[in-house]
């Protein structure tokens, strides 16, 4: 056979796509991408992601769709209070879910604290994700005393659980701020709280990645030129480690909305000028037994909910991107 | 004389969401008892696939969609899992590329060889150890009744592959199925591994398919020579002949395009040009033919059927007497040594 | 700058000063166990001398094969050559620059422009997520070649044809090619910063032989277009005879026999060398004396005494055992063996 040149060579192939210019436009490729299959194949991760999509909308729209302001107090009278549900016998149509103590609309309360749960829980986990993944690459990829420190210091913070982090940071903030300078600053504590509990699990991942990655013969191609250690670890290396940050953060958004919950239904959460489902929950709690549930489970259910679609959505996540299962 | 492995028109069929692949289509062999046969194609050729689909591995959703797989005269390609699994390790042993990986290393290598021993033979257990200690000897492992309490991590690769090679032996199989044995070994460890292999499946009368991507392994070891191209069978034959007087295009590129000892070093490297066609996307008619220097008409709309050509057989229409290659072709394969039905004089010019 | 011309003043491998010095190159790997866990378990220093004490030149122009098996220290004498790993002794010296020592920042950058590397897995060697553009785009940018985006697409065009792709491949990623065509993108990308000297690490290892002989011949092609020197580290004899000028074989870290390529091939000298010729299996299937193969590489952690070879070499001397030969010079080639020793 005679030696051929390149062009030649190219040329017998004769691909299709050389000859139409170029790849398969970006609809179709994303048609055609194995993620967007196994999400319409799947009718529970259909289900869960148009559940988040309407709680999150309804979150977003609150003050546009809720059909009373819960705080506003000239709007609020003390005779509405205890409505129970529209569609018991005893309950009032302008309350579709019934009314609190205070005689606010539960429906609206819930339209209104689901925005800051989720506001908290979004706000918490891209914290907690851009320390984590930063301090990850670090670790991975300078390795050496960097990294021991960078581990150690994770370890000690495992050993707390989240919660505990989460009160201890409050406590701190309290005792620092003062009762009225701390009003402003809450929802930064509580992010910074509830995402320095996090932090740790997407360091972990993101180091274990780089040690991979940075082995790679692309990592030396670049290396090889002289770019700078950090130029490297951002344009090449986190690109391809940041699959599986992805997974953990939807993962941790429904435990961060529960963890504030938890924050403010213990009572060291947001002030309850503007209460978030766990403080509705936590109101609620006093008059459980005395027959007025509704203020309680109806926040509990969309709070579980709301927890348990973002989970399921994270779940079909992790195993699409998985190649392995693929 | 029955032969140890009889292949007929094996289909395997890999179903997509995209489609049903066609990893293997129509092929046909025999292995002969004590013969060695090597299966030689490129990555994506379907060599590995063939040792799995007879010893009845494929991944799934992989299956046998069609032909039979004869072992001895019995078929094996449907049995029920329980049966099958009789047949693996007894009949059909079965040696993979990587030794770090066929072993446990968790286990003792005394323990596995134990285990595959007392699965397939009713023995004492300290029988089951003595023939273990034997198979370690025979394999060339010194020190063997030290080395059975050792762990497969203190062994170098060249012994961990002895130890796997007597895994497959273990239970006397009349097939062993050889998938790259000695691709991850050094060079002069390599020529141990495969003069071991030979020398043992002689000893026992076992057949061996040796499957690999190294053209010299083969011409060292094997008997006879089977050649896929994606999926295809594209040529079979005594190896030296397919070795030095290849009938099929793709057989002739590929012999002139590997390197060797011998031969002139400052010759460039014949080349064939562009690359092996993905299993979705096999043209029409020949595999090989948009790659072929030698295609004609005929090529591009029929596919060829396996041809008699001289001591081996080419499924290429070069060798088919009913077809006409225009006398251009014919004369220019002529003399790249493809030796055609009929001779370009006869084609009328 | 045109890229198709070769360094001004070449003719064929000059015999002028060699482009790559090597001298007394020496690299150990410390593989102790933490303090802490030699402290508790006991145990001292463990070390790993991958390269030990290794010299040779590359004149320009040419293609010096280094060969060797696993443990030979033939990819660690890469990565050092290429500025990737420091030596722990010796050193490497690159059209008079010293790769390792004190330069100015600006000096090393030059340096760096006229030394690349082509590696062994065409699927790692490239960035999945990048684009195959950006990928060959890159040392451009780096070295600051070529200041309009424009230009620099056009550039990159040229260096995809000059490798036998299609210039518009630059907007795909890297997964939609085969081994072969990655490997190609891999030289178009060391070829990016116009180097003088490449590296290339079983650059068709990986590959089909159909594609390595494609891969083989255009490095061959673009040598002979661009005047460029290659090191060529692989472990396949048969590759290195059509590649080399001039080869070099490697047993655990030492330098055992250098000669041109015709010579080695023809009339090795060294007992490995002719041990390992003799191994290949080769595709002539010529009836030869082969000479016997005995045992395996040994553990480079603690290799033989002396010369390293002698636990498996058909010919042992006492003085093998405890004594390591120096190289004895035989014409144009090198031996390190005590059989050679002129009395």
């Amino acid at each position: 056979m005679p030696y051929v040149t390149g062009e030649e060579a190219r040329a017998a192939t004769a691909p299709s796509d050389a000859a139409a210019g170029r790849g398969p436009g970006l609809l179709a490729r994303l048609r055609d991408n194995d993620v967007w299959f196994s999400f319409t194949r799947s009718p529970i991760t259909l289900v869960s992601a148009i559940v988040t999509l309407v709680l999150v909308l309804s979150a977003l729209f609150a003050p546009l769709i809720a059909p009373h302001d819960p705080f506003d107090p000239a709007t609020l009278s003390i005779m509405d209070s205890f409505y129970p549900p529209a569609w018991t016998g005893e309950g009032d149509p302008r309350f579709l879910l019934g009314t609190d103590d205070q005689g606010r609309d539960i429906l609206s309360t819930i339209l209104h604290g689901m925005r800051i749960s989720l506001a908290v829980g979004f706000a918490s986990v891209l914290f907690a994700m851009v320390l984590g993944v930063t301090l990850g690459l670090l670790a991975g990829y300078l390795g050496g005393v960097v990294d021991s420190v960078i581990m150690r210091v994770a370890d000690v913070q495992l050993t707390f659980p989240a919660i505990l982090i989460a009160l201890l940071i409050d406590g701190v903030a309290r005792g620092v701020a003062g009762p009225n300078s701390y009003q402003d600053i809450v929802f930064g504590v509580l992010v910074l709280s509830i995402g320095l509990s996090f932090w740790v699990q997407y360091a972990r991942t993101v180091r274990g990645s780089v040690l991979v990655e940075k082995n790679k013969e692309y990592v030396l191609a670049a290396r090889l030129i002289g770019l700078r250690p950090w130029t490297i670890m951002v344009k090449h290396v986190l690109p391809n480690v940041l699959g599986p940050v992805l997974v953990i953060a939807t993962i941790n958004l429904a435990l961060a909305i529960i963890t504030e919950a938890t924050l403010s239904f213990l009572g060291v959460g947001v002030p309850p000028t503007q209460p978030s489902l766990g403080t509705l929950i936590r109101i609620g709690n006093d008059f459980l037994f005395s027959g007025e549930w509704w203020i309680t489970i109806f926040p509990g259910i969309t709070l579980a909910v709301l927890a348990l679609a973002v989970n399921l959505l994270g779940d079909w996540l992790r195993d699409a991107l998985n190649p392995k299962l693929r | 004389m029955t032969p140890t492995l009889s292949v007929r028109n094996l289909r395997v069929e890999i179903p997509t969401r995209r489609g049903v692949l066609t990893a293997i289509d129509d092929l046909s062999f025999d292995i002969a008892p004590g013969e060695v046969l090597g299966m030689v194609g490129e990555s994506g050729a379907g060599k590995s696939i063939t040792g799995s689909a007879i010893i009845g591995l494929l991944e799934p959703p992989g299956r046998v969609a069609g032909g039979e797989i004869r072992l001895a005269g019995e078929r094996i390609d449907h049995l029920p899992p329980e049966r099958m699994r009789h047949v693996r390790g007894r009949r059909i042993g079965m040696i993979f590329q990587d030794p770090l990986t066929s072993l446990n290393p968790l286990y003792r290598i005394g323990e596995q060889l134990v285990e595959t021993i007392l699965t397939h033979e009713r023995l004492s257990g300290r029988a089951a150890r003595d023939k273990a200690q034997r198979l370690l000897e025979e394999v060339g492992i010194p020190a063997a009744a030290e080395r059975l309490s050792a762990y497969p991590h203190q062994f170098s690769g060249g012994m961990r592959q002895r130890v796997v090679i007597a895994l497959a032996l273990a239970a006397d199989p009349q097939l062993v199925i050889a998938d790259e044995p000695t691709t991850a070994l050094d060079v002069s460890v390599q020529a141990q591994i495969i003069a071991l292999l030979k020398r043992l499946c002689a000893d026992r009368g076992a057949s061996v398919m040796l499957i690999t991507h190294d053209m010299g392994v083969i011409a060292e070891t094997a008997d006879r020579v089977c050649v896929l191209y994606a999926g295809r069978l594209a040529e079979i034959g005594p190896v030296r002949d397919v070795v030095k007087h290849p009938q099929h295009p793709y057989t002739e590129g590929l012999m002139a395009a590997i390197p060797s000892l011998a031969g002139d070093p400052d010759e460039k490297l014949a080349q064939i040009p562009g690359s092996m066609p993905r299993l979705g996307a096999i043209p029409p008619g020949c595999a090989f033919n948009p790659r072929c220097d030698f295609a004609f008409d005929r090529c591009r709309a029929e596919r060829p059927d396996a041809y008699p050509a001289g001591a081996t057989q080419a499924a290429c229409f070069l060798h088919d007497a009913t077809s006409a290659p225009p006398p251009e072709i014919a004369g220019r394969a002529s003399e790249a040594g493809i030796r055609l039905v009929r001779a370009p004089a006869e084609t009328g010019r | 700058m045109s890229i198709t011309e070769a360094p001004s003043g070449l003719a064929a491998a000059s015999t002028a000063t060699p482009l790559v010095e090597v001298r007394g190159l020496r690299r150990v790997f410390d593989l102790s166990k933490p303090l802490l866990n030699r402290l508790i378990e006991g145990g001292g220093r463990v070390t790993l001398t991958a390269v030990d004490g290794v010299d040779f030149s590359i004149r320009r122009g040419e293609t010096y094969a280094l060969v060797g098996e696993s443990g030979s220290g033939k990819s660690t004498i890469a990565k050092m050559a290429v500025g990737l790993l420091p030596p722990s002794a010796g050193s490497i010296t690159i059209e008079g620059i010293d790769v390792w020592g004190e330069k100015s920042q600006d000096l090393q950058r030059r340096m760096r422009r006229r030394i690349q590397m082509i590696f062994q897995d065409p699927f790692a060697s490239l960035n999945p997520r990048w684009r195959v553009g950006a990928i060959v785009e890159e040392p451009i940018k780096a070295f600051a070649m070529i200041p309009d985006p424009k230009d620099r697409a056009a550039r990159v065009g040229e260096l995809l044809s000059l490798v036998g792709l299609d210039p518009r491949d630059g907007s795909k990623f890297p997964h939609e090619f085969s081994g072969g065509q990655r490997q190609r993108i891999a030289i178009a990308r060391a070829l990016a910063s116009e180097p003088h000297f490449i590296v290339c690490d079983e650059p068709t290892s990986a590959l089909d032989v159909s594609v390595q002989a494609q891969v083989l011949n255009l490095l061959r092609e673009l040598q002979e277009r661009l005047g460029l020197t290659y090191l060529f580290i692989s472990h396949n004899l048969a590759v290195v005879r059509h590649v080399a000028t001039r080869v070099g074989v490697l047993y655990l870290g030492r330098l055992v026999e250098e000669a041109p390529a015709r010579e080695l091939f023809s009339d090795p000298k060294h007992p490995y060398t002719r041990m390992l010729l003799d191994a290949v299996p080769d595709i002539e299937m010529a009836g030869k004396e082969r000479l016997a193969i005995a045992g395996e590489i040994p553990n480079p952690v603690n290799p033989p005494s002396g010369c390293h070879f002698h636990p498996r070499c058909p010919f042992v001397m006492p003085h093998c055992r405890t004594v390591a030969p120096p190289v004895f010079p035989r014409g144009d080639a090198g031996v390190r063996c005590h059989l050679f020793a002129e009395a």
